[in-house]
């Protein structure tokens, strides 16, 4: 399908390691630094979920001081996983990686820019870090007030995690105006909408997501800061206002949110599937057209979190339909996968085994999902641990099995070196049997009515969630294990060829050497 | 008591209904998922007050005590079926798959990548099997809305963190729910579920609730009832249950609300009418002189405190 030219007169004009990586503007080494940071920051968010396990591996108070300590706790982990972990690793680290390498550009439209983009997050992820040492914020991610405002959560605690998020959000709104004009204005030669890769198509779709849902939550928090500090009264009623109406602006953000972090996997797994298959991606369009359909009908079924609110039984009614057509396009993205691979010629590679577990696990989130948008079921099933399972079954084992797939179909093209096989499938197995050891049990409790949030439960609860605690020791010891695997990566001296994967492997990352020279392109490739 | 649970019989027979012949292959997999019923243990007469919390290592939702729950049920069990059968039907794809088209038994790729009869199927079948599901959920989020013909109302109102209740058709009468704290356990009572003072509801009548709020969002969550509601400060919701058997069902609050939000349980005890009208005679002397809405002698309060010794007070200390 593409082809690159490559003259290359080994004048890299590398800059110092200074240069390099504080002030970079190469789309490369700004994904690099987004991918270590996704790292850095998933120690901090795994290690707090490790804390939570230990705490309800039995019921009563275990480890935490009290209820606050422990809603601190959850709300970090949600915030830092979803904002500093799944976000920068697949879209500001693969992103900014690929995308410009797949459509045959030289750089993001905005080098500099890019670089900020990234620099933000440094401080957001420090403001998150440190409010932990303040307090915290002991609301949840959702930072529903009254719970939020100053009266039931002094201190500057959760003043600092909005100001994060701030961070956090301008960081994300920048690259997604980066992502679009690159994508839009930047494609080589030949290169139409059309034969563009999917990940380009996923990338292209989140970043239209990012831009329209981040500057609501940006609203909705600037609102929440007011109302803390200066005396205002959005979410007050005492003064006039709505708490509901926090609701309304915060998942008209959250939910094209859980898109976000999805889409760049979902290209993510078509490239792997196609690659280890040796054969085309089978209903190309209506991948990409599914994609931007999710996109699109992601809008409008905001309201879907909140059935319990208070919402009239006519807008429930909407909500409830409006999400279940996402499942019209999901479906056709799962069964076109299988298409894919049907007739192929598999090879079970570590990002194969990743990009099949992602399908099937993704299917159970995503079928638990079809049962939580009927309203009628939502109201026994709505912030238990119904949904806590739902939503790590497409988080957890979606969007990070997308990211450790990635990571194996990828790293030898941005090390140049690459990760031992057999290794690389002993993480995939510890991981997959440790994280449905967590999650699936969830289901169970959930359907009994477990409540999230709870840092000590009835004790008829008891049996399933030590079952869940010893799955996640398993699962945080394969993200141990993960730290072995690059260590025996990056020790690895054998030199990694253009393209390791053989014919499958089509998109113009391929074409260039591993790792791609410091300018990817010097002459412009064009597609055939 | 703690292991009580009674009624899982018509469950039972709706499972069976809905999955036919097919019930057993479906069975293992159901279990896998996790949502089949559990083994029915029916015990005592149908006339015995039942107790539906929830039980440990339980997979399925918790009985149901009343209609509205019942229709949950239902609907429920042909959502599991149906969400069981498409995660089956992949779950079979991907191992056909895996195993048919091994690069071993496969050596030579095909190139196929349209076929518009498969993908015209795979996004019209979908399409149905929605509609199949939409079309009993809208009925029975209708149904969930509000009581038709309610013949009593509750205000329910989320505090930091306890219940409180009002019964506004029997004058004045409101009293606060606290959680017993683990030291005041009396045997045969549940850590973190019971309280002090149940919300005591007549078996069979439709009961309208309302929710408000008054400090932070908590969630007014009875499952065995089907019934969650918001309590949102500035806000009244309405919501609806009955229970159709006497009963205690448990509950916990369902929105994160601070410190406690752990601890503050929710116990409805559904009792017979005659047993009701007693009950809410002594209560509205004992809670309205609590509440000092009526002339409260102090011997009268002297004795509501002796009557429910040493709780009240504890559960105070959890304010």
């Amino acid at each position: 399908m593409a082809t690159a030219t490559h003259t290359h007169d080994d004048h890299d004009h590398a800059p110092g390691f200074w240069k390099r990586w504080f002030f970079s503007t190469s789309h490369k080494d700004i994904g690099i630094l987004y991918l270590i940071f996704a790292v850095v920051a998933a120690i901090l968010g795994i290690g707090l979920s490790l804390l939570m396990r230990i705490e309800l591996q039995n019921p009563g108070m275990q480890i935490f001081a009290d209820g606050q300590m422990w809603n601190v706790a959850v709300t970090a982990h949600g915030v830092i996983m979803v904002f500093y972990v799944i976000m920068p690793a697949l879209i500001g680290g693969f992103g900014n990686y690929f995308v410009p390498i797949m459509i045959g550009a030289p750089d993001m439209a905005f080098p500099r820019l890019n670089n900020i983009s990234f620099w933000l997050l440094v401080p957001a992820l420090l403001l998150a870090g440190g409010s932990l040492f303040v307090g915290g914020a002991g609301t949840g991610w959702t930072l529903y007030p009254p719970l939020s405002n100053s009266q039931y959560q002094s201190g500057m605690g959760v003043d600092m995690a909005l100001f994060s998020l701030h961070l956090a959000g301008a960081s994300s709104i920048l690259g997604a105006v980066n992502f679009i004009t690159t994508i839009f204005n930047m494609r080589a030669p030949g290169m139409t909408l059309h034969k563009m890769p999917l990940f380009v198509w996923g990338m292209l779709v989140t970043a239209f997501l990012l831009l329209l849902s981040v500057p609501v939550l940006g609203g909705a928090i600037t609102m929440l800061i007011t109302d803390r500090n200066f005396g205002t009264s959005f979410f007050d009623p005492a003064g006039g206002g709505d708490p509901v109406l926090f609701q309304h602006l915060f998942w008209f953000f959250g939910h094209p949110e859980v898109y976000i972090m999805i889409l760049p996997a979902f290209g993510i797994i078509s490239h792997i599937l196609s690659t280890f298959s040796r054969k085309p991606i089978f209903g190309y369009l209506g991948m990409a057209y599914a994609m931007v359909a999710i996109g699109v009908v992601g809008f409008v079924v905001w309201a879907h979190h909140m059935f319990t609110s208070g919402i009239s039984v006519d807008t429930r009614a909407y909500f409830m339909a409006a999400t279940m057509i996402i499942a019209v396009p999901t479906g056709i993205k799962i069964f076109s996968w299988i298409a894919t691979m049907w007739g192929g010629s598999l090879t079970f590679k570590t990002p194969m085994l990743f990009a099949i577990g992602f399908i099937f696990l993704f299917t159970v989130g995503g079928v638990t999902g079809v049962k939580l948008s009927n309203a009628s079921v939502d109201v026994i099933l709505h912030n238990t641990y119904y949904v806590i399972a739902h939503f790590h079954y497409v988080l957890s084992l979606g969007a990070v099995f997308g990211i450790y797939a990635g990571f194996y179909y990828w790293i030898g093209k941005m090390s140049g070196k690459q990760y031992p096989e057999r290794l690389g499938q002993i993480h995939f197995w510890l991981t997959f049997i440790g994280v449905n050891l967590t999650f699936f049990p969830m289901h169970f409790l959930g359907a009994q009515g477990m409540p999230r949030r709870y840092p000590d439960y009835p004790d008829a609860f008891s049996g399933w969630n030590m079952v869940a605690s010893f799955g996640s020791y398993i699962a945080i010891a394969s993200f141990v294990f993960f730290f072995y695997v690059c260590y025996r990566t990056f020790t690895n001296k054998e030199p990694v060829p253009a393209n390791p994967w053989g014919e499958g492997a089509t998109t113009l990352e391929w074409q260039v050497s591993s790792p791609p020279p410091f300018h990817t392109f010097d002459e412009l490739p064009r597609i055939r | 008591m703690k292991n009580g649970r009674t009624g899982l019989g018509m469950r039972r027979t709706i499972v069976s209904r809905l999955a036919g012949g097919s019930a057993l292959a479906g069975l293992a997999l159901a279990l896998a998922l996790g949502m089949t019923s559990a083994p029915a243990l029916a015990q005592g007469a149908q006339t015995a007050a039942e107790v539906i919390a929830p039980q440990n290592w339980g997979v399925n939702l918790q009985p149901a005590a009343g209609p509205v729950k019942e229709a949950i049920h239902d609907f429920n069990q042909l959502v599991l079926w149906i969400i069981v059968a498409i995660t089956a039907f992949v779950g079979v794809l991907l191992a056909y798959v895996m195993w048919r088209f091994r690069a071993a038994a496969n050596a030579v790729p095909s190139r196929t990548s349209h076929n518009t009869v498969l993908e015209v199927a795979w996004t019209v079948v979908p399409v149905l099997i929605l509609i199949v599901i939409a079309i009993p959920s809208f009925r029975l989020i209708y149904y969930e809305d509000r009581a038709v013909d309610p013949e009593m109302t509750i205000n329910v109102t989320g505090r930091q963190w306890y219940w409180h209740y009002a019964y506004p058709d029997a004058g004045n009468l409101a009293f606060d729910s606290y959680p017993i704290a683990d030291a005041d356990l009396k045997p045969g009572q549940l850590r973190n579920l019971d309280v002090d003072n149940p919300l005591v509801i007549p078996v069979g009548k439709n009961i309208r609730v309302l929710t408000t709020g008054q400090d932070v969002i908590h969630s007014f969550f009875v499952p065995s009832l089907g019934v969650q509601k918001y309590t949102i400060p500035g806000r009244t919701l309405e919501t609806w249950f009955r229970a159709d058997r006497p009963g205690t069902f448990y509950g916990q609050c369902n929105q994160i609300c601070g410190q406690n939000h752990w601890f503050m349980p929710i116990v409805v005890k559904a009792v017979p009418q005659a047993e009701y009208e007693t009950w809410l005679a002594d209560a509205k002397t004992r809670f309205m002189a609590e509440n000092g809405v009526a002339p409260a002698p102090a011997k009268v309060a002297s004795e509501a405190t002796a009557t429910a010794p040493g709780t009240a007070q504890v559960a105070e200390l959890h304010r």
